[in-house]
């Protein structure tokens, strides 16, 4: 265990490295926090509301982190393939799942910074009325919570297509599944095909539905539990898909 | 001392039978080549070895350890150099270093420590700030070479290390080969049959999967009429190949 905790400490900071050393993180840091704050006042007419909230700002959170988060995590198995290093990574004294583990958590870092740099939107908010802090904060915590259900898909989809391009594209199309399975239109199209129940069913598997709650500042145990237990099976997915690539 | 012990390893790809019951050992302070023609299987053999390739038959054990049912443990004590050498050319030489040391749980005074042995031993010292991807070939080799040995393992595996290499830097790698084969057990893989005479005591041959000598250079060469290892290899492997294909017509 202590051998399998320095692999993903080293694999960690090597990735972390590999995110800060290059444009990469910043470039995503920046276009995520010209995007969101576009959403935010111009479609989600921040202003308007006249209410001391973020919920115009957490509302496009899903969708952003759809289309952002793939682009952050698509390199972090496929560029190990193409450069001919998954051989030097997976013959070193670990765990696969310590390397994957490392790997995940260096992308989650880079999506926790982003969404640290929004903070001063709530501090704007904060200084302008009298928001419910404890709210935003836990919406704060769920979106972190639903990032990883994201990057953990990418993830996976890194190590299963072992190219950057397919990894992404996989990775949205699976994202979209997975929160389009809570939008309105999906449900009570379910309602009609399949009855409610199914309906009910379907979209307990969307990203998008436990969110809702949380963006009223609602903690739900579900919700966590849901987030943590997507996380953990994507993870397992790509531990096993990256097994699979031994021997290239 | 034997420090690894290879008990009838075996690979199949598909229909393709790549490895076919594989055995040998090798001792503390032996150099073993590992010969034969592109495709014999012995990249193959040496992916079985290093853990990154599940055997469908057999056993590798490692100082002890089998890399099979204690993966981590026989692979604390191996230092593997994968064919082409590969790198994280984003990172500095040190950096690189730095992580593998890390990833053998080496402690960060003994990291450093490990650094300065293997930049003196590996002749990188001047380069250990550059990026990766700015060194020339025989850099890259070199490094590559280092952070093998960075966790200082008792069992080295090394897949062509002098692959692509001008004779200065073929000639500067076998030294430091040589110097490390003292205190442990080596495995190299190579087509260039001066190199097997010059570094090594030992050399299994292996054609089509099979295993089909296991000598030292200089008996191996005796086998031939003309004495050299050379003829030998040819007969041990081509010669044989020629046979079966006429058998077959």
């Amino acid at each position: 265990m202590k051998q399998a905790m320095n692999a993903m400490r080293a694999v960690y900071a090597r990735e972390l490295s590999a995110y800060f050393l290059t444009p990469l993180a910043y470039v995503f840091i920046a276009i995520f926090l010209i995007a969101l704050g576009a959403f935010t006042f111009q479609i989600g007419n921040f202003f308007d509301t006249n209410q001391a909230d973020l919920a115009p700002f957490f509302l496009f959170h899903p969708w952003l982190y759809l289309v952002f988060l793939p682009a952050v995590a698509m390199r972090l198995w496929a560029d190990e393939t193409r450069g001919g290093t998954l051989e030097l990574l997976l013959t070193l004294p670990a765990p696969t799942w310590s390397l994957v583990v490392g790997k995940f958590l260096a992308a989650w870092t880079v999506a926790g910074a982003g969404l640290l740099l929004t903070v001063p939107m709530w501090i704007s908010v904060a200084w302008l009325g009298s928001p419910d802090n404890a709210a935003i904060a836990i919406a704060y915590a769920m979106s972190f919570l639903m990032a990883g259900g994201y990057l953990a898909i990418a993830c996976a989809m890194s190590a299963a297509a072992g190219n950057q391009v397919v990894a992404f594209v996989l990775s949205v199309a699976v994202g979209f599944v997975f929160t389009a399975a809570g939008l309105p239109l999906v449900t009570s199209g379910a309602t009609g095909l399949l009855g409610p129940g199914a309906a009910d069913g379907l979209a307990a598997f969307s990203l998008l539905t436990h969110f809702e709650a949380a963006q009223h500042g609602v903690l739900e145990a579900r919700a966590l539990v849901f987030y943590l237990g997507f996380i953990t099976l994507w993870l397992t997915l790509n531990a096993i898909w990256v097994g699979a690539r031994k021997g290239g | 001392m034997e420090l690894l012990k290879v008990d009838r390893l075996a690979k199949s790809f598909g229909a393709r039978r790549a490895v076919r019951g594989v055995s040998f050992s090798v001792a503390r302070g032996e150099t073993l080549a590992l010969l034969g023609p592109n495709g014999a299987g012995k990249s193959t053999t040496m992916r079985m070895i290093s853990g990154f390739l599940e055997p469908d038959t057999g056993e590798a054990v490692i100082n002890g350890a089998s890399i099979q049912s204690d993966r981590t443990r026989a692979q604390l004590s191996l230092g593997y150099l994968a064919e082409g050498a590969p790198l994280y050319g984003d990172l500095s030489v040190k950096a690189f270093l730095e992580f593998l040391a890390r990833t053998h749980g080496l402690s960060r005074k003994v990291t450093a420590e490990a650094i300065a042995r293997v930049a003196q031993d590996a002749a990188i010292a001047d380069v250990l700030h550059r990026p990766i991807e700015t060194l020339s070939k025989g850099y890259r080799r070199r490094v590559a070479l280092a952070g093998v040995i960075v966790h200082d393992p008792p069992v080295l595996i090394l897949d062509e290390p002098t692959d692509g290499l001008d004779p200065n830097q073929k000639m500067a790698m076998r030294a430091l080969i040589l110097r490390m084969r003292q205190t442990k057990a080596v495995i190299i893989s190579t087509h260039q049959l001066d190199e097997v005479e010059a570094m090594c005591s030992r050399a299994v041959v292996i054609d089509r999967g099979e295993m089909v000598a296991d000598a030292t250079p200089a008996d191996l060469a005796a086998r031939a009429p003309s004495g050299k290892l050379e003829d030998a290899f040819h007969a041990l492997t081509f010669g044989r190949g020629v046979a079966v294909v006429e058998g077959v017509a």
